[in-house]
């Protein structure tokens, strides 16, 4: 595919002096963390007009995984914890499984679940299961796939999460007041654009699904601020996004995960976002393989992730952030995580 | 320094890698200089450095190759002759001798190739688990005109930063061998001896300074040489060579060719750069994409990067290595 169209700064002006038309002072939340980092990274803010603020969401499954989590992987002595990159500093209650690694735990940095499956095949391993609608499938596919197997070494950690109840919550709380959403790209593939009907039709809130390349970004922002009116959910991603997303991939989902709630780090529990293994596939579930449990242990009370994967402050705010809380030593998850809101002001909004 | 062991993000070439060489090494060595090479008198250049790639074969070369001409491309950069190496090798008991003649052999292509003499080394086994596979270090001795001195502290308001290809193309071959991702074509390391390369520059006399752009990438010797002068510099990020699939599989993973690791890349300050200079290079096959990415400012205070779209935004010194992403 040819991203360079996505790209042209003529284009991305064009559209800009459009945007700059509208007069009302908005506050736009992209769920996405890959956004987020987008948007740092094409300084996209500086480019927008001061009245439009973008606040970041709680769509980076890095920094919505429990510190308990990590807690409990820590206590893994005989096995090996098969993990994505990203989780690697993010810290738990007493460390990082990087630091963890380091002192003896065993760790392996896989690409994909079906890695650590073919690890399995070697030595006693656990996936980290962590990730939304994005992932979810085809970690759901390598517990068929282990099944089918037989392959008795492997277990996964089901810490998934699922989008539209997490945004409900936060719409719901009415602690954030949001005038409209750039909706991830990546999940909508799965779970396709209708998913986020229930907003403008029980909030009167618009969103627009939209890509990651800077002219996606800037168009959806556009086309919010078009629909303010007239709410309504836009995909604007149709190169990648249909209206009922993946059907095969929903299916293989829910086969072998069952909806239930989830901890989200930094929002507490909620309601039908997160999901468990089903009973046919017990024998692949770590939290009773090996009696973990995901509890919500109490974080530093001056580190404001939560606040931040709600949208009530934008990372700055944060008295830690760039003086305590550095890349260097994260003391939230949302500054350790490539695709977390303090990372990306860290890294290139500062 | 905070840490009380070592991880993996020490050997990262990034922030940890230079914390911990300046808080435990220098600290008690007091090195006379932190160079990829050191002059030991005014005509002899040493250098020395350790290999350990997995997988240990991979498209475009293997760890034998990447030891010699990593060595030889540390004293390249400092303008001095590579002329002799020392190799030394922990194996791990149960590695097949066949791979090691292989491995070998390779090094002495690149060494040949290069006109240097392999004169020595050491070899040592340790047991199963103990390493993983072989390890590999080597040791070289170039020779330097007196008059030739290419150091940062050279570098000068205006001078043009160019770099001679395609960056990250070694972390992509190594990363899609190591996941086996089954990229076709599989990429191919960048692994070169880039010596022509360097004398293409000294010979314009224009040459500044010059290094080769391996661990930490481009962006972590930018903000090395904005520490150590504190002169800005601003990159235009579409005159960085890239290539496409390097580009995906970066968009996918999360990951920046600018902070990536090449094994064939380097980056030069340029007084004055001309099209002359770059059209030389680009004659050469290790220099076809030769470009001028950036250049040395005081209009900021950092290094920055000028997007695709026109903004500008800091290009920070990562701490770590860089981590693949999960979505």
């Amino acid at each position: 595919m040819d991203l360079q169209k996505y790209r042209q700064p003529d284009l991305i002006n064009h559209v800009i002096d459009d945007i700059k038309k509208h007069t009302a002072s908005v506050k736009f939340m992209e769920v996405c963390g890959t956004h987020t980092m987008a948007i740092g990274k094409w300084g996209i803010r500086k480019l927008l007009p001061k009245k439009i603020k973008l606040i970041s969401g709680p769509g980076c499954p890095v920094c919505v995984t429990p510190s308990s989590v990590i807690d409990e992987l820590s206590k893994l002595k005989k096995v090996t914890i098969a993990t994505f990159g990203d989780l690697l500093r993010v810290p738990g209650s007493s460390g990082t499984l990087e630091k963890a690694r380091a002192l003896g735990l065993r760790v392996e940095v896989v690409y994909s679940p079906m890695e650590a499956l073919e690890l399995a095949k070697q030595v006693e391993t656990i996936f980290v299961g962590i990730g939304f609608e994005t992932t979810i499938p085809g970690i759901a596919h390598t517990i068929k796939i282990a099944k089918q197997q037989n392959v008795s070494n492997f277990s996964v950690l089901p810490a998934c999460k699922l989008v539209p109840p997490a945004l409900e919550a936060l719409i719901a709380g009415e602690e954030t007041k949001i005038d409209g959403f750039l909706l991830p790209g990546h999940v909508s593939v799965i779970i396709g654009s209708a998913a986020y009907n229930f907003i403008p039709q029980k909030y009167g809130i618009g969103g627009v699904v939209t890509g990651f390349e800077p002219l996606d970004i800037i168009v959806g922002i556009k086309k919010l601020l078009e629909n303010l009116d007239q709410p309504q959910i836009i995909n604007e991603y149709e190169r990648v996004v249909t209206k009922d997303g993946n059907k095969n991939a929903q299916a293989v989902m829910f086969e072998v995960f069952a909806v239930q709630d989830a901890l989200w780090r930094g929002l507490g529990w909620i309601p039908n976002s997160g999901l468990s293994i089903r009973e046919e596939y017990a024998q692949f579930d770590a939290l009773k393989k090996y009696g973990l449990r995901i509890t919500d242990i109490p974080e530093n009370p001056q580190c404001r992730c939560g606040d931040v994967l709600q949208g009530k402050i934008i990372p700055p705010s944060c008295t830690l952030f760039d003086k305590v809380c550095n890349p260097q030593n994260p003391v939230g998850p949302c500054m350790v995580s490539s695709e977390g809101s303090c990372a990306a002001y860290y890294k290139y909004e500062r | 320094m905070k840490d009380k062991v070592i991880t993996l993000g020490h050997g990262s070439g990034a922030g940890l890698t230079r914390q911990l060489i300046h808080d435990v090494f220098d600290s008690q060595f007091h090195l006379p200089a932190l160079d990829d090479a050191v002059h030991i008198n005014d005509r002899i250049v040493t250098t020395t450095d350790a290999y350990v790639v997995q997988p240990l074969f991979f498209p475009g070369g293997d760890i034998g190759k990447l030891s010699v001409t990593g060595t030889l491309n540390d004293l390249s950069m400092s303008g001095s002759k590579p002329a002799f190496l020392l190799a030394s090798f922990i194996i791990e008991e149960g590695f097949l001798i066949e791979d090691l003649r292989k491995i070998v052999a390779s090094m002495q292509k690149a060494a040949a190739e290069a006109g240097v003499k392999i004169i020595g080394g050491d070899t040592k086994v340790v047991e199963k688990n103990k390493c993983d596979g072989i390890f590999i270090t080597t040791s070289g001795v170039g020779f330097i005109e007196p008059e030739i001195d290419l150091s940062a502290k050279n570098i000068r308001e205006g001078d043009k930063i160019l770099v001679n290809g395609t960056l990250g193309d070694h972390t992509i071959a190594i990363i899609n061998a190591r996941q086996k991702l089954g990229l076709e074509p599989p990429p191919k390391s960048d692994c070169a001896d880039l010596y022509e390369i360097v004398q293409i520059l000294l010979r314009s006399g224009k040459l500044r300074f010059t290094r080769d752009a391996t661990r930490g990438g481009v962006a972590t010797i930018l903000n090395e040489i904005y520490e150590e002068t504190g002169l800005g510099i601003i990159i235009e990020e579409s005159k960085v060579p890239v290539k496409d699939s390097t580009s995906a599989v970066c968009g996918l993973l999360g990951l920046d060719p600018l902070y990536m690791a090449n094994e064939g890349k380097l980056l030069a300050f340029i007084n004055d750069a001309d099209d002359k200079l770059i059209h030389q290079l680009q004659e050469h096959h290790l220099g076809e994409e030769a470009s001028i990415i950036g250049e040395v400012t005081l209009a900021v205070k950092g290094v920055y990067l000028r997007t695709a779209i026109g903004s500008l935004r800091p290009l920070l010194m990562l701490t770590s290595d860089p981590l693949p992403r999960i979505c």
